[in-house]
């Protein structure tokens, strides 16, 4: 589209040309104060958070959210690190989320090059069988995943998190890869055989270092929806200390009821991984929303 | 769309005849890549959905032995779905997942078109501004109700606080969240709010994967520029049309974060989602079996487009 608008076609009168130009600055810059106005409305929510946090409750209670704050103090922060425990709550989504991570990339790369390079029976059906699963409604396995960890004995212990997150996005994974894996040439592999390389081999030195960047998008993808899981936090561990940040959030209501600066610095601390990822590894993540859809 | 094509991974096999030991492990090759991977996956996802399955059946307090009928010989089967069917707070509930659903598939789908068309161009900022819409996607669902929740907040929120000013009364000021008529779709609000970003980026994905001579055909052909999206834009984005629908209608059926940070289902039950009804009938009521035949009519709910889905699929997918 944005082609078809700054191309001038061909024969048009000198004069004309100009005309449209002008046109278009003006166009242009309607669209800059516009886009301007709507993109603040838009963010509302989260510089409100942020103003929110660097205030007192008492000061919004008795002067309105849209007065101007009286002092600005960076104490609620520090209060919902601290005594919120969002500190620990961290730490302990990491613990959570990156061994989940790498448990998923591994299994499900390894399940997407059988599904890709080889032909066997029941090929089609496993296939199906992991898209199906990208589509389930995580409530369906609810109960059962419950009684399973207890039967376990990984109830409230991070390798429950670890499990059924590794588990419930191989669906996904495997999916994506899977059709990635397809696109790379058979040539590739054929060499390799030849050259007498083992299967294993195959999928760890060839095929993984080709799948690089759809892993390094998955990853992305992926660390942001393990981080945020919130259901699955709250059904598998009910022991404070290793509750990951979604959960300690949830409690850090039950603690702070109605201090919403508190409680917005501690969910504004909460997102900053999040966040960080998304600045920095943007790229990767776009890659990895549409990677899923562009089958 | 990129176009894809697939190797015949076949044919390497052919070349390679008789019985060699190497051709014997490329045989048994991907089993060995797929037993792990599928035992974790038959553990933790197939087996507990048919656990779900054989839970509605019974009456289960989570303790006791499971039984399938009761002392006249009634199953339990038959009872918790006859329960289920004259429950108020279930239909409550099922009503709010649809409305849900209805206002993803309409809403934030056009104006994630929407968005997608205007920063398909490039003008001045459209980076920076691209990033702020699709921002709130990488907030958890925890902390958008949280920061959503402050901003309704009846008395010190941002939203009544502002009213306050603009209308100059204290009184009759909207409840947004303690409001029965009203929390369902303060929620939704909120929810469409992270989803907008999201559809953004697959229509801009497949925007940029357009054919741009048939763009270009038309535009020489004198076609508007409504008529060049209504004609040729919107049809060659079918596909991705097909994958929001998709993606809208499994987050509003799976909806939970917002509604348990939010409102917890309240006020009355009146913004109650099957997910959340779901929880608080197992873990709350102790009604395991109650709660299993909710995730299976939730279950049944995304067959319902599931299927169609992976019936689309096969058809691209079985071509080769």
């Amino acid at each position: 589209m944005a082609t078809m608008t700054q191309s001038v076609p061909l024969g048009v009168p000198a004069t004309k040309i100009t005309a449209k130009k002008t046109q278009n600055v003006f166009r242009n810059n309607a669209i800059f104060v516009l886009m301007l106005i709507f993109t603040a409305v838009w963010l509302i929510p989260i510089i409100g958070a942020l103003v929110t946090a660097l205030r007192t409750q008492g000061d919004i209670t008795a002067n309105g959210y849209w007065s101007i704050p009286k002092t600005l103090t960076l104490s609620n922060f520090g209060e919902a690190w601290e005594l919120g425990q969002v500190a620990i709550y961290l730490k302990n989504s990491f613990i959570i989320t990156l061994p989940s991570l790498a448990g998923m990339l591994l299994l499900s790369s390894m399940a997407a090059f059988a599904l890709a390079r080889y032909r066997f029976r029941g090929n089609m059906l496993i296939y199906f069988m992991f898209v199906a699963g990208t589509m389930l409604p995580f409530q369906v396995l609810l109960l059962p995943v419950f009684y399973l960890t207890k039967a376990l004995h990984l109830y409230n212990q991070y390798s429950a998190l670890i499990m059924i997150h590794t588990a419930f996005q191989l669906g996904f994974c495997t999916f994506v890869l899977r059709n990635f894996m397809r696109t790379i040439p058979g040539e590739i592999l054929e060499a390799a055989r030849m050259d007498g390389a083992g299967e294993f081999r195959l999928y760890w030195q060839i095929m993984m270092p080709l799948s690089l960047s759809s892993l390094a998008a998955l990853a992305t993808l992926e660390f942001t929806w393990v981080f945020n899981d919130y259901l699955w936090a709250i059904i598998l561990i009910s022991d404070g200390s290793k509750k990951p940040v979604t959960a300690g959030l949830a409690a850090l209501q039950g603690q702070y009821n109605t201090d919403w600066p508190v409680l917005t610095a501690g969910a504004l601390l909460a997102a900053v991984p999040t966040i960080f990822v998304f600045v920095f590894l943007q790229r990767y993540f776009i890659q990895g929303l549409t990677l899923g859809s562009n089958k | 769309m990129a176009t894809i094509t697939y190797p015949r991974t076949d044919q390497a096999d052919q070349v390679v005849s008789g019985r060699s030991p190497r051709r014997k492990r490329r045989q048994w090759a991907p089993y060995l890549f797929l037993v792990i991977p599928l035992a974790l996956y038959f553990t933790w996802i197939i087996g507990p959905t048919i656990a779900t399955g054989v839970l509605s059946a019974t009456n289960w307090d989570g303790v006791s032995a499971l039984h399938f009928s009761d002392k006249n010989g009634t199953s339990y089967l038959v009872q918790n779905f006859q329960r289920l069917f004259v429950d108020s707070n279930f239909w409550t509930a099922l009503s709010d997942n649809i409305k849900w659903l209805l206002f993803f598939l309409i809403i934030p789908t056009s104006m994630g078109l929407a968005m997608a068309m205007i920063f398909n161009g490039k003008f001045r900022g459209s980076r920076v501004f691209k990033i702020a819409f699709y921002s709130p996607l990488v907030l958890a669902g925890v902390v958008t109700g949280l920061i959503w929740s402050a901003m309704y907040n009846p008395s010190s929120g941002l939203i009544n606080s502002f009213l306050r000013i603009f209308t100059g009364t204290e009184s009759g000021l909207p409840l947004w969240l303690g409001d029965r008529t009203l929390a369902l779709w303060c929620i939704i609000f909120a929810a469409a709010w992270r989803q907008v970003g999201y559809v953004m980026i697959l229509y801009l994905a497949g925007l940029k994967g357009l054919d741009t001579t048939l763009i270009e055909a038309a535009t020489v052909d004198g076609a508007t520029f409504w008529e060049r999206f209504r004609f040729v834009v919107f049809p060659l984005l079918a596909p991705v049309t097909v994958v929001v629908m998709v993606i809208s209608i499994i987050d509003s059926l799976r909806a939970f974060d917002l509604v348990a940070i939010m409102t917890n289902g309240g006020p009355d039950h009146s913004s109650e989602v099957l997910a959340n009804f779901m929880y608080i009938s197992a873990f709350n009521n102790y009604k395991m079996g109650y709660a299993a035949a909710i995730a299976v009519v939730l279950f049944a709910l995304m067959l319902c487009f599931i299927i169609p889905y992976l019936i689309y699929t096969s058809r691209t997918e079985l071509e080769y």
